[in-house]
């Protein structure tokens, strides 16, 4: 884990570090059996082209499990992730890179916790947003 | 001029109606799974006495890992965020995740978990005419307590 990041050390408008992971048909495998979601078209070419899709597309939970991630890394062993959101809007197809971004929109202090609201999204090496969301943490103080 | 809505009273019942609990367990195995294919390399997913280090009970559940409903093949299950009802369109999507956590979900839980339908919307896209279904689903630990609010749309199109 990285260094810990403090709510006085965070302002709005700020980027945290990005996350990239390639979504390799390994990955996509490892993900139908650790989620339970097993329809093929995550990992079974011919499955997913007689459906119409060019090939096989990286599951939607996934990426929001990454963006999960994203926001895990950042907040350290004392921050808390309260709340993970996105929308599928694109589709981000298999063995490419899902790029995990976020900025900070909000800092409140709500009921003696240290509240971080922020844009989070996932977008393919090409740049299109496939994955936007919210997210909402919890940071410790410098105190 | 206004598409005839696909939207039945009957299909319109279900909204707000809550399901049988459904039970789901939290395992060790499961975690590290899930963990990996997302890619962790936090030990707290992996190594109990380091996650207990942290000050878990045992390997905390990473975000988007709701445990796992128990299979059984001698009874037909359907995945709790298909609505009960039957699609007026052929062919569906998964719209977004929207899911809070409220308390830490750890390996040796047992949740359960009810599921409604919390909104049904209707839309016309690109890809024409669509019905959106958001489903609601609550989790609650061994203690009663709701540790997790899971909320999903599934597109009909």
């Amino acid at each position: 884990m990285s260094d810990q990041v403090y709510f006085e050390d965070v302002q709005e408008g700020q980027e945290i570090p990005s996350l990239t992971e390639k979504c390799t048909s390994q990955r996509l495998v490892m993900w139908a059996a650790g989620s339970g979601d097993f329809y093929q078209i995550h990992y079974d070419k011919d499955f997913a082209q007689n459906t119409g899709l060019p090939d096989r597309i990286t599951h939607g939970a996934l990426k929001h499990a990454l963006l999960g991630r994203l926001l895990h890394e950042w907040v350290g062993d004392q921050g808390r992730v309260k709340r993970v959101a996105c929308q599928y809007r694109g589709m981000d197809m298999v063995n490419q890179d899902v790029i995990c971004h976020g900025r900070i929109t909000k800092k409140s202090q709500q009921g003696g916790e240290n509240i971080v609201e922020l844009e989070i999204w996932a977008e393919t090496p090409q740049g299109q947003k496939t994955t936007p969301g919210t997210g909402v943490v919890s940071l410790p103080s410098r105190g | 001029m206004a598409e005839a809505s696909v939207i039945t009273d009957e299909m319109r019942s279900f909204i707000g109606q809550e399901s049988e609990p459904v039970t789901i367990e939290v395992d060790k195995t499961a975690v590290r799974m899930f963990a990996r294919a997302v890619g962790y390399t936090d030990l707290i997913y992996y190594d109990e006495e380091y996650a207990k280090g942290k000050g878990y009970r045992s390997l905390p559940a990473p975000m988007g890992c709701l445990g796992h409903p128990i299979f059984r093949p001698d009874i037909p299950s359907r995945p709790a965020y298909v609505p009960p009802f039957k699609s007026p369109y052929k062919r569906v999507l998964n719209g977004g995740t929207d899911i809070e956590y409220y308390e830490p979900i750890c390996a040796g839980d047992v949740l359960t978990a009810t599921t409604k339908v919390a909104d049904l919307t209707e839309r016309t896209a690109s890809i024409g005419p669509m019905l959106l279904v958001t489903g609601e689903t609550t989790y609650k630990n061994q203690k009663g307590k709701v540790v997790a609010r899971f909320r999903g749309v599934l597109i009909q199109y």
